[in-house]
């Protein structure tokens, strides 16, 4: 799960680490407020769950409270990369003399978090790292608590040997390290790390990606979560994976490689799936019907494709849930059934007798006989 | 021969008395594993499915012997499941739980690699040597034993794989769903390596998906080090970038792991990759030469 930027600097500082008082507007007059308060120059920042928001006109200098209110009003109205904006972070604009980047991920080949500091801060660090590798030094980390004071102000001295700064800058890190752990990250990032002429380190932008497997664990974070969508968020709720895709081919799936394998035949039979959707091991009824409610809400959606590999669970059972689903809801569009595992004969039969319903035997013919349903292949 | 189960293998379930783990035990049982002890921490005395149930590993082990055991126990205790199983002395771990911690993990696989046991998942749906034991939730009755590896990241679509590789008559020597976590403890390489040693093994067939550069590693073992024949398949060619896909290790992030990546990998390799899983019998007789 991501947080907002505001969030993250809220968790920052309550770890120590520098951040500027700033203040969270949902609207243009709330925006100038703040601006007024805050007095002097502001920054103008767009509040989403997607990289790239200076390049999508979604960070501005505004001079004072009437420019806010502008910058705001033009910021709020913005999609970025289908994120629409909500919320604008006002706060007060820094003077900088240097921008570093620093940040604790998961290294997935080492199996622990490695630290990765940057002299080139304020960065795309993907850009950097192709074109000057040489600038990004690496650390990895063993558990929580191991890392030492002395290895963080060497880290730091890597990237900005003067006196007068690397010690300051080793214990953000230190500091960015244990929010690392405390919050079950999978990354914590400051980007950029400012230098200001003051001499002072100061975190500008914040990054928290939490583990969704630990949410259980985070109560605080949790109450920091905003789903895109009521779709998203039902999905959530039922214990569903789902992410919403641009095509008309709804699919309901048991089991995430085979959710995605079907997504890519979809594709390679000229089809476009419109969603993921994993209904997990066990395809009970209560999650095959909150399926289909999110799927038929998709007005893209022009045929539904089951495809479950019964495994050990009975088929039978699981036709028998599909059509009781099925009955609650008035669906308009086709609905083509694959079921493979325990008892595939006697759900055949029972899903023969379902009214729009019409079975497959192989997943290949299955895909094909949807694409069909949904309108063909594309040209 | 096959790897790390075969008929002689004695099992112990880790929480036998929960829902799964009661349910797979029966479905163990049926297929003929040696399920030998459970545990459940203050179930200690009683039976399940004729099995009987102890209040520890370490009390299991030593009624039993046994130097397997296999993990149901929900994501929260799962850890904790793992160093009890290793510290007892469990030469072969197999945790099917889905949901641990990442961080957790980190200090779980910290502990496996000093010991001597080999951790398989979690997050997965076990392992099977066709004919001779299952240790998970596969399915047993798609399998049929023969000449072929299988080592997949995933559950539902190692199964669609295996129904048509059985059903285009190639058995199987062992079966291996690795995990869909992003820090699992067998990878795609060690299971490779297991293959590449096991005399019953003729050819591997290696399933991956999106996230991560197991699959790429493997890719490079697979044209240093091997001799036998390996084909693939690479699930989420249609993942968007960024979003997670349902396993928590199946994410395309910036720093890469997308299907095209892993495909070009494996074919600089030599290895054919599936288009379609489908393909994947074809091209299994092909490297096999029964084509």
């Amino acid at each position: 799960m991501n947080i907002h930027e505001y969030q993250a600097k809220e968790v920052f500082a309550g770890y120590g680490i520098p951040v500027l008082p700033g203040k969270v507007a949902t609207t243009p007059d709330e925006a100038a407020r703040i601006a007024a308060e805050l007095g002097g120059t502001v920054v103008v920042k767009a509040q989403v769950h997607t990289g790239g928001r200076g390049k999508a006109g979604g960070v501005k200098l505004a001079s004072g409270p009437e420019e806010a209110r502008r910058h705001a009003e033009t910021i709020l109205a913005l999609d970025i990369k289908g994120h629409p904006v909500r919320k604008v972070l006002i706060v007060p604009a820094a003077e900088i003399a240097k921008e570093y980047y620093l940040a604790v991920t998961l290294d997935r080949a080492a199996k622990r978090p490695v630290i990765i500091a940057s002299a080139s801060g304020g960065m795309d660090i993907e850009e950097v790292a192709r074109r000057t590798p040489e600038k990004i030094h690496r650390f990895h980390l063993d558990g929580p608590g191991t890392f030492r004071s002395y290895q963080a102000r060497q880290v730091a001295a890597k990237i900005e040997p003067r006196r007068s700064v690397f010690p300051k800058m080793a214990t953000v890190l230190e500091r960015l390290v244990e929010a690392y752990w405390a919050t079950d990250a999978s990354l914590v990032e400051i980007n950029p790390l400012a230098l200001t002429p003051g001499g002072d380190v100061l975190a500008l932008d914040a990054k928290i990606s939490i583990d969704d497997n630990a949410m259980y664990r985070q109560p605080r974070l949790a109450a920091f979560r905003e789903d895109e969508s009521e779709h998203a968020r039902i999905a959530r709720e039922t214990g569903l994976s789902y992410v919403p895709l641009e095509g008309t081919i709804g699919c309901v799936v048991n089991g995430a490689g085979l959710a995605m394998a079907t997504m890519d035949l979809i594709k390679h039979y000229g089809g476009e799936p419109a969603n993921f959707l994993d209904i997990g091991g066990s395809s009970n009824p209560e999650k095959v019907t909150t399926a289909m409610r999110i799927i038929l809400a998709d007005p893209e959606v022009k045929a539904i494709l089951f495809n479950i590999f019964g495994g050990i669970t009975r088929c039978d059972d699981v036709a028998r849930g599909i059509v009781l689903a099925l009955e609650g809801f008035s669906i308009q569009v086709p609905v083509v059934v694959r079921l493979t595992g325990t008892n595939e004969e006697a759900a055949k039969a029972i899903l023969a007798q379902a009214k729009g319903v019409e079975p497959a035997d192989t997943m290949d013919a299955a895909v094909k006989l949807v694409i069909a349903r949904a309108g063909g292949p594309r040209a | 021969m096959s790897i790390l189960v075969d008929e002689k293998t004695q099992v112990i379930v880790q929480g036998i008395t929960g829902r799964d783990g009661s349910f797979h035990t029966q479905g163990m049982l049926e297929y003929g594993t040696k399920v030998v002890a459970g545990v459940t921490p203050g179930k200690g005395g009683s039976m399940v499915h004729g099995v009987p149930v102890h209040d520890s590993v370490a009390e299991a082990r030593a009624a039993t012997g046994a130097n397997t055991s296999v993990i149901y126990v929900p994501a929260a205790f799962a850890a904790d499941a793992i160093y009890e199983a290793i510290d007892g002395g469990v030469k072969l771990v197999v945790c099917i739980s889905e949901g641990i911690p990442v961080n957790d993990m980190i200090e779980v696989y910290a502990a496996v690699e000093r010991s001597s046991s080999r951790l398989i998942g979690p997050n997965c749906p076990g392992l099977i040597s066709p004919g001779k034991a299952k240790v998970g939730i596969l399915p047993g009755f798609i399998h049929q034993p023969g000449e072929v590896g299988l080592v997949s990241r995933s559950g539902t679509l190692t199964y669609q794989v295996v129904d048509l590789l059985t059903r285009a008559g190639i058995g199987q020597s062992t079966c291996i769903g690795i995990g869909g976590d992003p820090i699992i403890g067998t990878n795609f390489l060690d299971a490779l390596e297991m293959f590449e040693n096991d005399p019953q093994t003729k050819a591997v067939v290696m399933i991956g998906e999106i996230g991560g550069t197991d699959e790429q590693e493997a890719a490079r073992f697979v044209k240093s080090s091997m001799t036998k024949p390996v084909v693939g398949f690479i699930a989420g060619r249609t993942a968007p970038p960024g979003k997670r896909m349902g396993h928590a290790g199946a994410i395309i992030s910036g720093g890469g792991g997308s299907a095209q990546e892993k495909t070009e990998a494996l074919n600089a390799a030599g290895i054919p990759v599936a288009r379609v899983p489908s393909d994947i019998p074809g091209l299994v007789l092909k490297v096999l030469g029964r084509g």
